[in-house]
C-alpha cells in the first residue's frame, strides 16, 4: 500500500514540476494534460485507499518514508498516516482539485500564465494531501506552511495588480501570526511527550493531566490547554477565524479556480481537520474547547453579517465561506469533530461549486463581479444557473441537501454542549442561519433573477460557458447534493472515523444525539419542526421581497441605519485597525529603533563619537609637542618643581 | 585512500598559493586567463575538502585529518597543528563552495584588477579554512588577523562610494575585538605552557578569571557574529563591499564569530558561559526582534538583507547558550544538543541563503546600479527566471519549510522551548517579522507593474548567473528537505562538546 501512497503525492508533484519546470518545452495542452493527469491518478488511488480503508475497514496504516533528520535522540521523519479521516481527506481533495483542474482550462484559456497556474495548483494538491496524510507534527507544518506559500503565489497570481500582490502579502503574513503559535504549540509538545509521531502522542496524551508551567509571575496554566490554544491560534491562521480571518476576504483577488479550491474547499479547512486530529489533545482540556467554540462562533455570525452588504460576488461567497468555517469551529468547540468535519466534506462540494458557478458568471459578465450590474441571468446561463441553486441551497440547509445534515447536526450538538460560552455559540450559530440564507439568496437573486443591469454590449454576449467549465460545475453539484444523505448515519452520528477521532464520554454530544437519531428521512422530517428550518425559510423570503419585489427596501434601509451599514462595510474595522496599529506601526517602531538606537545612540554617540574622541584627544596632545626647546624645559622645570612640593610638602 | 594525505594543509595552502599564482596574471591582456585560473583553483580546493565529508568517521568527536603538531615557533611553543571535527569540517566545505560561487559571480562583473580582485578570495579563502582547521591557538590568531587584509582591499578597492568609512568601521571594529582574544590567548598560554586549543579546554580555571577570559572572546566574536549592540559596522561594509564581498562576508566571516564560541568559549570557560548565559541569551533575543523591526524599516537591499543576516545569526547564538537553562527548568538536558545543532545548521544555511540573498541583489545593482528598493518594482515582468529565484530565495530567508532556512530556526525554536517560553516566544517572532521584512521587500521589487523604464529595459538572468543561483538552489531545497547527512556529521561532536560545557572547571 505504501507504493500507492507514495504515487497519490508524487503523481501532482510531478505534473508540477513538468509543467513549472520544464514550462518552455511544453505546450499549453501537455501542460494541463501531465498536471491534470498527475491529480487525476491521486483521485482515482484515493478512491480506491477510501474503499479499501473506509468501506473494506482494513486496518489504518503508520508509517515511514524517510528520516528526516535526528537530532538529540529525536526522530524527525517524514511518513503517512493513513485511517479514516486522512482517507476521506484524501479523497475531498484530490476531488475537487480535479474538478477545479478541468475548469481551470476554460477559465485561464487566455491567460499568459496558464502553465504557471497549473503547476501551482498541482504543487498545492501535493503540499495539501502532504498535509492530511501526515503522521507528525512536523510534517504537518510543512504542508501547513506549503499551502500558505502556494497560496500566496496565486493570490498574487496577477502580480501587476497592485491589490493582488498587497492582499498576497497580507494573506502570508497574516498566516504566519497563526503559524506563530502554531510552531510554539509543536515546540511545546516535543517538550512534554518527547516526540512529535502523532500515535505516540496521541497515546500518551493523559500525560499532560494536571502539568501546569509557569507563564507570567507565578501563574500556572494546565499545560493541555496552553498546547491546544498555541495550536488552535495555528487554525485560526489557516482556517481564518476572528481575529485573524482579515486575510480571506482580500485572498478573492486571486483567480477564481483558487478561490474554489484554496480558499473555500481545502486549504482554509486544514484548520479544522488539524483540531479534529488533535482530538485526543483538546479533549484535555475544557478551556480551550470553550475558546475554540466562542471564537467559531463568533465568526460564524459575524462574518455572515458582513456577507450581507458586498457587492462583489466572490466576496459574498468569501464571507459565506468565513461564517460556515465558523460553524465548524463551533463543531470542534462542542467536541463534536465528526460533525465539524461532515460539514468540512459537504461545506467543500458546495462551496467549491458556488465559487465555480461564480466563475462561470465572471467570465460571462467580461470579468464583472459586480452584483449590480448582473440580474436575470437565469435565461442566459441555464446549467450555471441551475447547480448555483443546488449550492445555494446546500448551502442555507434546506432539508434533504448535503448542508442540511451537516448544519444540522453541528447546531444540535451545540445545543447539547455543556461548556461555558455553549449558550452564546448556540444562539450565534442559529441566528446566522437566517443569516446566511438571506445573503445567500440575495446573491442568488441579484444574479440571476430580476431586472438585467448590465450593459448593452454585455448583454448581446451573455452566453452559458464551455463545457469544460460547466462539467466539473455538474460533477460538484451532484455530491453537494447528495452526499450528506448518505453519510449523515455514519460520519455525523456513526463511527464513521473509528479511532481517528476521540472524545470524551463526558463531552460526547454526537453520541447523545444518535439515540435521537432515526435515519435522514427522519431527520429531515423532524427539521421542519425545528428553528432553524423558519430561520432559513424567513431569509431567503426577506431576500426575496429585498432584492426582487421591493428593491427599494435595501436602500432605504441602509440611509435608515446608515451607522450600522458603515460598520459593517469598514468589515467592523479589523482591517484599519491592523493597518494603522501593526503595519504601520511596526515600520514606525522600526525607524524609531533604527534612527535612534542604531544611527544615533550607537553610531554617532559610541563609534563616531569615540572615533571623534580620539581625534580630538590626539589635537591636543599634537599641540603639547611644539618641537622648541623652551617649552620643554619650561614643561620639566614646572614639574620638578611639582614633585619637589609633593615630597617636601 | 585520503587517509594519509595532509588533506587540510592542501586545502589551506591550495587556494593561497593559487592566489598568488593568479597575482601573476595581472597585465590588461591576461584578465581571462586570471579568471580561469580562479575558477581552477577554486574548483580545484573545492574538489578536494569532498574527501573530508566522504572519509569523515561520524562515530567519534575526536580531532580528524589531523597534521603535525609541526613544530613552528618553538620558543613559545607554537605548533603547526590542524585538525577538524563534526563542527569544522562542514564549515570548510561551506567555504570552499561558497568560494567557487564567488569567483564565478565576479566573472564579467569585476573589470578592473581582476587577477587582484580574484587572488584576494583565493587567499582569504585559504586563510578561512585555515581558522576552522587550526588546533593551535597561536596558529589560529594568525589565520583569524590575517583574513581582515584581502577583505579590507576588497572593500576598498572595489567597494562602493562611500568604501573608506565602511573599511575603516570594518576594520577598527573587528580589530578592537581581536585585541582582547589575544591577550586572553597569552594568559592561557602563560597559565598552561601551551598553545593547544585542547590544552585550553582542560585548563581548571576559577571563575574570576573565567570570566574575564569569557568577556575578552566575547567581545572578539561578537563583533564578528555581529551581535547586538556591535552589529553596525554590517550593514556598511556590506552596502560598501562588491557583490562577491557581501557573499563571502555574510556566508563566511560571520560564521567565524560564531565557531569561535564553540571553540573557545564554551569549552574554556564552561562556569562563566554559564554565569553569563543571561547575558548571551537578552542579546540573542534583541538581534532576533530589535533587528527584524530595524529590518523592517530599510530601504536599501543590501542593508535590510545585512540586518536579517544580523537577526538570523542571533539564532545561533540563542541555541548555543541556552543548555544551562534548559538543565535549570527541566532539570535534565533534553534539547540542550538540539539547540547547539541548530545553531550550527543555521550557521551553514545561512552561507547559503544570504550568499544567494547578496547574490541576487548583485544581479540587479549590475543592471541597474542601485540598491534602493524605491527605483525597482514588477522586475517579474522583465526577469521572469531571476525572480523565481529570489522569490525561493525570499522564502528561504523566511524559513519556510523545505528550505534549509527553517531547519536551524525550528531546532532553536523547540529547544528554546524547553528552557523557557518566553525564549521562544520571542525567538518565533522572527516567523512574522521576516517574513514581513523580506516578503515586503519582494513585493515592492519584484510584484507590480514595470516601475520605470529602467525595469523595462531589464534582461533576465544569463547562463552563468542560472548556474550560480541554480547551484545555490539545490543546495537550499537540499539542506531543506534532508538535514540528515549535516546533522549525523557534528552529532558525536556536539555531544562531546556538550559534555565539556556541563563540566565544572572550579
Amino acid at each position: 500500500m505504501q507504493t500507492i501512497y507514495l504515487l497519490i503525492v508524487l503523481a501532482p508533484l510531478l505534473g508540477a514540476v513538468l509543467a513549472g519546470v520544464f514550462g518552455r518545452q511544453l505546450d499549453r495542452t501537455a501542460a494541463h494534460w501531465v498536471t491534470s493527469l498527475g491529480v487525476g491518478i491521486s483521485c482515482l488511488l484515493s478512491l480506491y485507499v477510501f474503499k479499501h480503508i473506509v468501506i473494506d475497514g482494513a486496518a489504518s496504516f503508520n508509517g515511514t518514508v524517510y528520516t528526516w533528520m535526528i537530532s538529540d535522540g529525536v526522530h524527525f521523519e517524514i511518513g503517512f498516516l493513513i485511517d479514516k479521516l486522512s482517507a476521506m481527506m484524501m479523497v475531498v481533495v484530490s476531488f475537487v482539485s480535479l474538478m477545479v483542474h478541468i475548469y481551470t482550462i476554460g477559465y485561464m484559456r487566455d491567460d499568459p500564465g496558464y502553465k504557471r497556474f497549473f503547476s501551482y495548483i498541482s504543487l498545492f494538491t501535493f503540499a495539501m494531501l502532504m498535509l492530511v496524510m501526515s503522521n507528525n507534527f512536523m510534517q504537518l507544518f510543512f504542508g501547513w506552511e506549503a499551502v500558505g506559500l502556494i497560496s500566496y503565489l496565486l493570490i498574487g497570481f496577477w502580480y501587476k495588480k497592485e491589490t493582488a500582490i498587497y492582499a498576497n502579502l497580507k494573506a502570508f503574513l497574516v498566516n504566519r501570526v497563526g503559524d506563530f503559535g502554531f510552531l510554539l504549540g509543536i515546540a511545546a509538545v516535543l517538550m512534554y511527550f518527547g516526540t512529535l509521531d502523532y500515535a505516540q502522542v496521541f497515546s500518551n496524551a493523559s500525560i499532560l493531566n494536571d502539568q501546569t508551567i509557569d507563564i507570567i509571575g507565578g501563574q500556572s496554566w494546565s499545560v493541555a490547554t496552553l498546547i491546544c490554544i498555541l495550536l488552535f491560534i495555528g487554525a485560526m491562521g489557516k482556517s481564518a477565524q476572528v481575529p485573524l480571518h482579515v486575510w480571506l476576504p482580500d485572498s478573492m483577488e486571486g483567480p477564481t479556480p483558487i478561490s474554489a479550491l484554496i480558499h473555500a474547499a481545502t486549504m482554509v479547512t486544514a484548520g479544522i481537520f488539524m483540531v479534529a486530529r488533535m482530538s485526543p489533545l483538546f479533549e484535555l482540556s475544557e478551556t480551550a474547547l470553550t475558546f475554540v467554540m466562542v471564537i467559531g462562533a463568533t465568526t460564524a455570525l459575524f462574518m455572515g453579517l458582513l456577507g450581507l452588504v458586498q457587492n462583489d460576488i466572490k466576496r459574498v461567497i468569501a464571507y459565506s465561506t468565513l461564517s460556515q468555517l465558523g460553524y465548524m469551529t463551533v463543531a470542534l468547540g462542542a467536541s463534536a469533530y465528526a460533525a465539524g468535519i461532515f460539514h468540512l466534506m459537504t461545506h467543500a462540494f458546495f462551496k467549491a461549486l458556488l465559487f465555480l458557478a461564480a466563475g462561470s458568471v465572471i467570465i460571462a459578465m467580461h470579468h464583472e463581479q459586480d452584483m449590480r450590474k448582473m440580474g436575470g441571468l437565469r435565461k442566459y446561463m441555464p446549467i450555471t444557473w441551475f447547480t448555483s441553486l443546488m449550492g445555494s441551497l446546500a448551502l442555507i440547509g434546506t432539508p434533504g441537501f448535503s448542508g442540511f445534515f451537516s448544519k444540522d447536526s453541528i447546531i444540535e450538538a451545540v445545543g447539547q454542549s455543556s461548556l461555558p460560552g455553549s449558550t452564546y455559540a448556540y444562539v450565534a450559530v442559529v441566528l446566522s442561519v437566517f443569516v446566511t440564507a438571506l445573503y445567500t439568496f440575495r446573491m442568488y437573486f441579484l444574479v440571476f433573477h430580476g431586472k438585467e443591469r448590465m450593459d448593452e454590449h454585455t448583454r448581446a454576449h451573455l452566453r452559458e460557458s464551455p463545457l469544460v467549465v460547466t462539467l466539473p460545475l455538474i460533477g460538484l453539484a451532484i455530491p453537494s447534493v447528495v452526499i450528506g444523505y448518505f453519510f449523515v448515519g455514519s460520519m455525523a452520528f456513526g463511527h464513521f472515523f473509528g479511532d481517528a477521532i476521540f472524545v470524551l464520554p463526558q463531552h460526547d454530544v454526537l453520541a447523545k444525539l444518535s439515540h435521537e437519531y432515526h435515519g435522514p428521512g427522519a431527520m429531515m422530517l423532524h427539521s421542519i419542526l425545528t428553528l432553524p428550518f423558519w430561520l432559513a425559510l424567513s431569509g431567503v423570503v426577506t431576500a426575496w421581497y429585498l432584492y426582487i419585489k421591493r428593491t427599494d427596501i435595501p436602500e432605504t434601509l441602509c440611509r435608515r441605519w446608515s451607522f450600522v451599514y458603515h460598520i459593517m462595510l469598514d468589515k467592523f474595522g479589523f482591517d484599519r485597525f491592523n493597518e494603522i496599529f501593526f503595519a504601520g506601526g511596526g515600520r514606525v517602531l522600526g525607524k524609531i529603533l533604527w534612527k535612534v538606537g542604531d544611527v544615533f545612540l550607537i553610531d554617532m554617540l559610541v563609534v563616531n563619537g569615540s572615533a571623534y574622541t580620539m581625534g580630538w584627544f590626539s589635537g591636543m596632545m599634537r599641540r603639547i609637542q611644539t618641537g622648541y626647546l623652551y617649552t620643554y624645559a619650561f614643561a620639566m622645570i614646572i614639574g620638578l618643581m611639582a614633585l619637589l612640593a609633593i615630597f617636601v610638602l | 585512500m585520503f587517509a594519509d594525505w595532509p588533506l587540510l594543509s592542501l586545502v589551506i595552502w591550495t587556494p593561497i598559493l593559487g592566489g598568488l599564482a593568479v597575482l601573476s596574471a595581472n597585465s590588461e591582456s591576461q584578465k581571462t586567463v586570471a579568471r580561469r585560473l580562479a575558477l581552477l583553483f577554486s574548483i580545484l580546493t573545492f574538489v578536494l575538502t569532498i574527501p573530508l565529508y566522504t572519509a569523515f568517521d561520524t562515530s567519534t568527536a575526536a580531532m580528524q585529518f589531523v597534521e603535525g603538531p609541526i613544530a613552528w615557533i618553538p620558543r613559545f611553543n607554537i605548533y603547526y597543528n590542524l585538525g577538524v571535527d563534526g563542527i569544522a569540517m562542514p564549515l570548510i566545505l561551506l567555504t570552499s563552495f561558497m568560494t567557487v560561487l564567488v569567483v564565478l559571480a565576479g566573472w564579467e562583473v569585476i573589470k578592473e584588477r581582476v587577477a587582484q580582485y580574484m587572488a584576494a578570495f583565493l587567499i582569504m579563502e585559504g586563510l578561512m579554512i585555515g581558522v576552522f582547521a587550526s588546533l593551535d591557538a597561536a596558529l589560529f590568531y594568525v589565520f583569524w588577523e590575517a583574513m581582515l587584509i584581502p577583505m579590507f582591499l576588497i572593500i576598498g578597492i572595489w567597494g562602493g562610494p562611500r568604501r573608506v568609512y565602511a573599511t575603516m568601521k570594518f576594520f577598527i571594529y573587528t580589530f578592537f575585538g581581536s585585541v582582547f582574544m589575544l591577550v586572553a590567548l597569552l594568559y592561557l598560554h602563560f597559565q598552561t605552557g601551551s598553545f593547544l586549543i585542547a590544552d585550553f579546554q582542560n585548563y581548571p580555571m576559577g571563575m574570576t578569571p573565567q570570566l574575564l577570559i569569557f568577556l575578552a572572546f566575547l567581545i572578539a566574536f561578537a563583533v564578528k557574529v555581529p551581535m547586538w549592540p556591535v552589529h553596525t559596522w554590517l550593514p556598511d561594509a556590506h552596502v560598501e563591499a562588491p557583490t562577491g564581498g557581501s557573499v563571502i562576508l555574510a556566508a563566511i566571516m560571520l560564521k567565524l564569530g560564531a565557531y569561535g564560541f564553540l571553540r573557545f568559549s564554551l569549552p574554556i570557560t564552561p562556569d562563566a558561559s554559564q554565569e553569563l548565559d543571561w547575558l548571551m541569551i537578552s542579546l540573542s533575543l534583541i538581534a532576533v526582534v530589535y533587528v527584524g523591526f530595524v529590518a523592517l524599516a530599510q530601504e536599501d537591499m543590501k542593508k535590510l538583507i545585512a540586518y536579517s543576516s544580523i537577526a538570523h545569526m542571533g539564532f545561533v547564538t540563542l541555541g548555543f547558550f541556552i543548555a544551562w537553562r534548559i538543565f535549570d527548568n527541566t532539570g535534565g538536558l533534553e534539547g540542550a544538543v538540539m539547540g547547539i545543532e541548530g545553531g550550527i545548521v543555521q550557521m551553514v544555511s545561512h552561507g547559503f541563503i544570504s550568499g544567494a540573498m547578496f547574490l541576487c541583489v548583485g544581479v540587479m545593482y549590475d543592471r541597474m546600479h542601485s540598491r534602493q528598493i524605491s527605483d525597482y518594482g514588477g522586475v517579474v515582468n522583465t526577469m521572469p527566471i531571476f525572480a523565481a529565484f529570489m522569490v525561493l530565495f525570499s522564502m528561504a530567508n523566511t524559513g519556510l519549510p523545505g528550505t534549509s532556512g527553517f531547519v536551524g530556526e525550528f531546532m532553536v525554536i523547540l529547544s528554546s522551548f524547553k528552557a523557557n517560553f518566553w525564549f521562544a516566544f520571542l525567538a518565533a517572532t522572527t516567523l512574522i517579522l521576516g517574513a514581513a521584512y523580506t516578503l515586503w521587500m519582494v513585493k515592492r521589487v519584484i510584484f507590480g507593474d514595470v516601475a520605470n523604464e529602467r525595469v523595462a529595459a531589464l534582461e533576465d538572468i544569463n547562463k552563468r548567473e542560472f548556474l550560480i543561483l541554480g547551484i545555490l538552489a539545490v543546495a537550499v531545497l537540499l539542506l531543506g528537505l534532508w538535514p540528515a547527512p549535516l546533522l549525523q556529521v557534528m552529532e558525536a561532536t556536539v555531544n562531546n562538546l556538550l559534555h565539556h560545557m556541563m563540566q565544572s572547571k572550579l
